[in-house]
């Protein structure tokens, strides 16, 4: 294992976090959860649990009803958002809704041209983030003439062009085949990002997912969200070896998977 | 239903062209105000390109469905006044456009100088009129669905021979071909306003399927939202009572449009060119219809006007129109005093 | 998956025509249409120039006839007008049939000049791309807000025929068969259903668009502005059109 022991640094915390829809539906009831630099962490729950409205907190798109989220020690609020939004990479479930420019090359380059880069320093920026998801050869397509897996890289690219120090993937898994799900779990479990000394790091990971294997497979520590607010927190196979939790939380391993009976990843 | 070139003299589609040119600004302007309003307080919060984008792939993707009418031959949805009624008058000016456009620039539909001409009457008109229309009869009409539903109706119907009427009016000023008026454009008026009736039932019953599950997206039905619903009598009969209503309504303008088309088809007869040529466009238009949805909406795209439909109005459509609303708006008010008189009798017992 | 938008009419040869820059070629059809419009319809000679100009370009652009041709189907309904308007119109007729004179003028009118303005645009959208179409809008001053919606148009409209092609294969596996005016209640519920997913997504992609940093304005496409040679090579086709256009007017 080359990857450093993951420091103290925290890159996310909220606290006390609760939000209503103007509808008057409330989604979340007072979530606390803090996640250190470099970790990867997933967030499971059932479907209804809150998890779209916290991820939507994570960079600013919604803004708390009560409570605070802060970033790399940055709070999510009118200031600071445009560097919270640049640090805090949101890979979104439908790569369709990620990927909205004509080409994929335009698509990866939006968030840092958003952010003021220009011309050779943008170029190799893309060129990076391409590569870095192996579709480097796809730059100059339409995102609808790709694969639905090579899509959701696509998608992870466009937000590592912005050299997050967080990613928040929603359903990462959702909708891939096999290989693709291994494709982007060894994208994930290997990716650097250089921060802002240049120095190539590992990105802090929060993984939204019902795909429980998955979480087992990539995130050592797991939070489970019911209710709008976390029931659980620990190491993943704990939790996922706790029959009873999962059956309270709707939440059901695969038949036949039994979670003690792997290797956890280190990290 | 698009213009090509030369169909309009020179001048007069510049003249177009400016005219639609500071409708489509002011509807620039308008869209923001229309879309900008989103949960999210945020810096870039301004919504409209990625909705209006998003509203226009709607339209011309609905242009792709299919409505079968009798006998092999279908219709398909134009979408003015389903935009101007969903997104309000300037998103769906400046959607209608776009769809324009890029069917212009794209696919040689329609030509490049009619564009102007294009926008003004299938765009701005369109859209103008059917949220025009819409936007009185709310107000005469008591709030709630079938109000909603049966002003989408009233718009849709009166959107399109409007915009054949607008569409006269450019042709009078600078039409190339020497027609009577009078009277192969009234002729088909009997087309456009069976064109109307086809559109207004689709419109309606696409507006009544948004509001059935998010009313909150019907751009001009925000304000049914705002009051709560204080219900006195059991659910049921509440659910039942709205339907009569739109039943009401729909009978009162299906009759009102096939009075009105069957007496100018009367009057058409002795002009069977005009009929005939009916005929034909709708037999093109099936045609071209039965496979568009296979594919992509681009991919398949090929002739979906109906071309001469177009070319009606005239002096008898502008009569037409001028009864359609005359009479449509009798009706509403009739059955809203009918209504109100049966709450009363309601709330008396 | 549908066939992307891109192949619809653009035929992905290199060419001189191809290569101009969007915003000259725009500039050019557009110059070249009004003055065909502008143009005498008693002047036959200038029409035949017209096609000839248009057939040279096209050869330029190694565009085959047959494309193109096809491509003007799209005409179809206006042929039919036209060919009803020497039976419908007034004044003096001819000896042959009782055909109208004026109606048979304005007939000739809109086939000549409406069939050289489809056969301008064909070619246009024959040798350049979508994507380019946009830039060249831009680039003309189009505003950028409608540059945009078309781009988001472009991008979803597959999209979009992908969701209505499964709609109407759920409808279909249901045994559902739309046959008349009695379906329409369904088809309309598929297209109500399609406007808030279409809404919905619009929605998300704004909240993908703020994720990313965007603060109203879309980057801009880094590229040069058109050579003055460029635009002199796409001004040859409305310049020459001009001298026609003239020598119709004083024929």
């Amino acid at each position: 294992m080359t990857d450093p022991p993951p420091d103290r640094e925290i890159s996310l915390e909220v606290s006390g976090l609760a939000y209503a829809y103007p509808d008057g539906h409330q989604a979340l009831f007072g979530v606390d959860l803090t996640v250190e630099r470099g970790s990867r962490v997933a967030l499971l729950g059932p479907n209804g649990a809150g998890k779209t409205t916290l991820v939507h907190h994570l960079n600013g798109l919604l803004a708390p009803g009560a409570g605070t989220v802060s970033v790399a020690g940055l709070p999510v609020t009118g200031e600071h958002l445009k560097e919270v939004r640049r640090r805090v990479g949101l890979v979104f479930q439908d790569p369709d809704d990620q990927l909205f420019m004509p080409t994929v090359r335009e698509d990866v380059a939006f968030g840092p041209s958003c952010a003021g880069l220009r011309g050779e320093e943008l170029a190799s920026r893309v060129a990076k983030a391409l590569r870095q998801v192996g579709m480097e050869a796809h730059a100059d397509r339409a995102p609808h003439h790709l694969s639905f897996g090579q899509r959701r890289r696509v998608a992870v690219a466009t937000v590592l062009a912005s050299h997050p120090e967080i990613l928040v993937l929603d359903e990462p898994s959702s909708n891939l085949d096999p290989a693709a799900r291994s494709e982007l779990a060894a994208i994930l479990r290997t990716l650097r990002v250089p921060d802002a000394d240049g120095r190539a790091r590992r990105p802090t990971v929060l993984m939204v997912t019902h795909d429980l294997p998955y979480a087992l497979e990539l995130c050592p520590r797991s939070v489970v969200l019911s209710g709008g607010v976390i029931v659980a927190d620990g190491g993943t196979q704990d939790l996922l070896g706790d029959a009873e939790l999962m059956r309270a939380h709707r939440l059901e391993l695969p038949f036949g998977f039994d979670p003690r009976s792997v290797t956890a990843p280190a990290g | 239903m698009h213009v090509p070139d030369g169909f309009i003299d020179a001048p007069v589609s510049l003249a177009a062209g400016a005219v639609a040119a500071a409708a489509v600004a002011v509807s620039l302007r308008g869209a923001r105000r229309e879309l900008g309003h989103g949960r999210q307080q945020a810096p870039g919060a301004d919504r409209t390109a990625p909705l209006a984008g998003l509203v226009a792939a709607f339209l011309f993707a609905v242009q792709m469905l299919n409505f079968p009418v009798a006998a092999g031959t279908s219709g398909h949805l134009l979408g003015g006044a389903l935009a101007a009624v969903l997104v309000g008058p300037y998103t769906g000016v400046l959607c209608v456009t776009v769809v324009l456009l890029l069917q212009a620039f794209l696919f040689a539909d329609g030509g490049l100088t009619a564009l102007g001409v294009n926008i003004l009457t299938m765009a701005v008109v369109t859209v103008v009129v059917a949220y025009a229309v819409f936007h009185l009869l709310q107000r005469v009409l008591p709030r709630g669905r079938a109000s909603v539903t049966g002003g989408a109706f009233a718009a849709a119907l009166v959107s399109v021979p409007a915009a054949a009427v607008a569409f006269t009016g450019i042709y009078a000023l600078g039409g190339t071909a020497d027609v009577p008026l009078g009277r192969v454009f009234a002729a088909m008026t009997g087309v456009h306003v069976l064109i109307g009736l086809g559109e207004a039932a689709i419109t309606a019953a696409t507006v009544g399927a948004v509001l059935a599950v998010r009313p909150d997206l019907v751009h001009a039905a925000q304000r049914l939202d705002s009051p709560l619903e204080l219900r006195t009598s059991p659910a049921p009969d509440e659910a039942a009572a709205p339907r009569k209503p739109v039943r009401r309504l729909w009978a009162a303008g299906l009759l009102l449009a096939l009075v009105l088309g069957g007496g100018v088809s009367f009057y058409a007869s002795a002009e069977p060119d005009g009929l005939e040529k009916v005929a034909a466009d709708n037999g093109i238009d099936a045609q071209e219809k039965a496979h568009a949805t296979e594919g992509s909406p681009l991919a398949d795209y090929a002739v979906t006007g109906i071309a001469g439909a177009r070319l009606s109005g005239g002096l008898a459509g502008v009569v037409g129109v001028g009864a359609t609303l005359a009479v449509g708006t009798g009706a509403f008010l009739a059955v809203r005093r009918s209504r109100a008189a049966g709450r009363a009798a309601d709330e008396r017992s | 998956m549908g066939a992307a938008p891109a192949d619809t009419l653009y035929l992905p040869v290199g060419s001189p025509v191809h290569r101009l820059p969007p915003q000259c070629k725009i500039a050019a059809v557009c110059c070249f249409v009004v003055l065909v419009v502008a143009t005498p319809r008693e002047a036959f000679p200038a029409f035949a120039a017209y096609a000839l100009l248009l057939a040279c370009v096209a050869a330029a652009g190694r565009v085959r006839p047959g494309h193109v041709l096809k491509r003007m189907l799209i005409e179809v309904p206006f042929v039919a007008f036209a060919v009803l308007l020497p039976f419908v119109a007034e004044g003096p007729r001819t000896d042959m049939l009782g055909l109208s004179v004026e109606g048979l003028w304005g007939a000739w009118n809109i086939l000549a000049k409406g069939t050289l303005g489809v056969a301008a645009s064909v070619l246009l959208a024959s040798t350049t791309q979508l994507r380019s179409l946009l830039r060249g809008l831009e680039r003309l001053r189009l505003p950028p807000l409608l540059v945009q919606i078309a781009s988001f148009m472009l991008r979803y409209a597959d999209v979009l025929a992908g969701e209505l092609h499964r709609m109407r294969l759920a409808r279909l596996s249901r045994g559902f068969d739309a046959r008349g005016p009695r379906h329409w209640g369904v088809l309309a519920k598929t297209a109500g259903a399609l406007f808030i997913r279409c809404y919905e997504r619009g929605e998300r992609v704004h909240l993908a668009m703020l994720s990313r940093g965007w603060t109203g304005t879309m980057p801009r496409s880094e590229e040069e502005a058109a050579t003055r040679a460029e635009w002199a090579t796409a001004a040859c086709l409305p310049l020459l059109a001009l001298l026609v256009c003239l020598g119709g007017w004083t024929l």
